[in-house]
């Protein structure tokens, strides 16, 4: 899997649905003029219209969110409303625009292995994406905080689901569904909340498993202009945005809280 | 729209802010279609010093009210990194390379210019003063006369034009702006961001945690505009050298006004990371009103 290439610039792209599934929105959006991007990669979003004048008259910066799936010439992103950035997304309705930056960052790599997908909460997105290409089917393993949010796991096909607090399928933490399935010739593919990562790694990490890790940041740019996203890795600092979100779990130190 | 700077002919007025646009990183983004439009007249380099710098712990970004505080740290490969790694890849963009240094000391300071002046593909270098000063902790470029000290030594040390970025956390920037002109500087760069911080949003521990690994950071965007403006206006009327203007500028009305207030070229930073194409599209937008301005359909009261 090559890295697309991002059109320079950002472009006005027309929302076509927006759909609630248990506490996430999926929010459908034309993009015809972009490129077909890789799992893994994500898009900087910013609404045309009314981005600003929320909490603390925010947002001010697009937001980073890694495609849900593309369908025909159709993005799909999935959103949680955590703050005045993602209310702003999860309100718009079909018609209004939104601005677009990418397909952006190193995506996952092949499988060098058999594939285990492992995701949580909105990081679920880019496994679905993921999904959607492998060409063997892989066992995916999803968690979610509560009965509210675990209807999210129907983004995916086929997957076991754990919840924090027991209302759907396992009572507990995904990791614990992961290391069951844990063995010679898996690679885990994972993408969630920073604990969950780091679980998923130091786990990978005593067990001798490969993994990739999709990592969150906080970015400004998501283009490598601002280094305001990096994390520590084990060659020192490197930008989520470009050398990542995608990383070589065993490149680092630990994934960080925040 | 073409526009003579220190000697160099720009296609337009518009040129990036030190540190807001990574022309390598975009390259690996965008491929070659960075180079086929590239928004900026000159592109002015991240700040080099003389050791690599790792840059400061994260998190490095607070969104604030229209803007956003940073506390990067100037991570970069130090002068022999810079030098060897990206400059030939620097020299490959479709415009003049304007190369940011930082030093601690005059000396390190002419060290790095001589060093990067003395390269064919560098047109122009731009100090960044406002590094604190070892001895006296003072950022060199907040005390008249100490950056007149300071440019004073460096400026022999290149024969190309010297851009003097100045701070805006000081008490008198046309002050500092004219000991710039007195030092032999070419031409000056305002604003740097305002000094700022930001507490941890769930911080209830006492002391209170600050949001920023660095603890404070400098404030950028639409936020500055009108502070960048006022010193924009103040160092203009100062100096009778040029003047690179910024600060929030998103649109090709705010860069006329920054260019009202006396610039000679006005740069964009923080905008670029909501929009990679900023650049070229204030540009676009400064050469309709100047044609609407001269056939007279410019209405303000619209």
């Amino acid at each position: 899997m090559s890295r697309p290439l991002a059109p320079f610039g950002r472009r006005a792209c027309r929302v076509t649905a927006n759909d609630g599934v248990g506490a996430y929105r999926v929010l459908r959006v034309d993009d015809h003029d972009g490129p077909r991007p890789a799992p893994g990669q994500f898009y900087m979003l910013a609404a045309v219209e009314r981005w600003g004048a929320g909490e603390d008259e925010r947002p001010y910066l697009p937001r980073a969110f890694s495609y849900l799936r593309r369908v025909g010439e159709e993005l799909h992103f999935m959103l949680e409303d955590v703050g005045p950035g993602t209310a702003r997304l999860c309100e718009l309705r079909p018609g209004e625009e939104l601005w677009l930056v990418g397909p952006l960052g190193e995506p996952f790599g092949p499988p060098r292995g058999r594939a285990v997908l492992c995701g949580g909460g909105v990081g679920i997105a880019p496994l679905a994406a993921l999904q959607d290409e492998l060409d063997a089917e892989a066992t995916v393993l999803l968690g979610f905080r509560d009965a509210e949010h675990a209807p999210g796991a129907a983004l995916v096909r086929d997957a076991r689901v754990a919840t924090d607090d027991g209302s759907a399928g396992h009572h507990g933490r995904v990791t614990e569904l992961l290391e069951r399935e844990l063995g010679d010739g898996v690679e885990v593919f994972a993408c969630g909340p920073p604990p969950m990562l780091e679980a998923v790694r130091a786990l990978c990490a005593e067990r001798g498993v490969d993994a990739q890790l999709a990592l969150e940041a906080g970015m400004a740019c998501g283009y490598g202009a601002c280094f305001g996203c990096v994390v520590a890795t084990r060659d020192g600092y490197a930008r989520v945005c470009v050398d990542g979100p995608v990383f070589d779990a065993a490149s680092l130190g630990e994934v960080p809280a925040h | 729209m073409s526009v003579a700077f220190c000697g160099l002919e720009l296609a337009h007025p518009v040129i990036n802010g030190s540190g807001t646009f990574d022309a390598i990183a975009a390259r690996r983004a965008f491929g070659d279609a960075l180079d086929a439009a590239f928004p900026f007249s000159a592109f002015v380099s991240k700040t080099i010093t003389l050791r690599p710098r790792a840059g400061n712990p994260p998190p490095r970004l607070f969104e604030t009210p229209a803007g956003m505080i940073n506390s990067i740290g100037l991570p970069n490969k130090g002068l022999d990194g810079y030098l060897t790694d990206d400059l030939p890849q620097l020299a490959r963009l479709p415009v003049p390379l304007i190369t940011n240094v930082m030093g601690a000391t005059a000396e390190e300071l002419s060290e790095l210019v001589e060093a990067v002046g003395a390269r064919d593909e560098v047109a122009a270098v731009e100090l960044n003063v406002s590094c604190p000063n070892v001895a006296t902790g003072l950022d060199i470029g907040a005390v008249p006369a100490e950056l007149e000290r300071v440019v004073s030594a460096v400026r022999p040390r290149t024969g190309k034009p010297l851009i003097v970025k100045l701070t805006p956390n000081t008490a008198d920037v046309a002050a500092c702006a004219r000991a710039a002109e007195a030092a032999g500087a070419d031409a000056v760069s305002l604003i740097n961001t305002l000094r700022a911080m930001a507490m941890h949003p769930a911080s209830s521990g006492s002391p209170p945690t600050p949001w920023l690994g660095a603890r404070t950071g400098g404030l950028s965007g639409p936020a500055i505009r009108a502070v960048a403006l006022a010193q924009v206006a103040a160092v203009a009327a100062a100096v009778d050298i040029p003047v690179v203007g910024m600060g929030g500028v998103a649109t090709g009305r705010q860069a006329r006004d920054v260019m009202r207030a006396g610039a000679t070229l006005v740069a964009v930073g923080t905008e670029s990371f909501r929009d990679p194409g900023a650049g070229g599209r204030i540009a676009g937008e400064l050469a309709e009103l100047e044609k609407a301005c001269k056939t007279g359909q410019d209405r303000q009261l619209a």
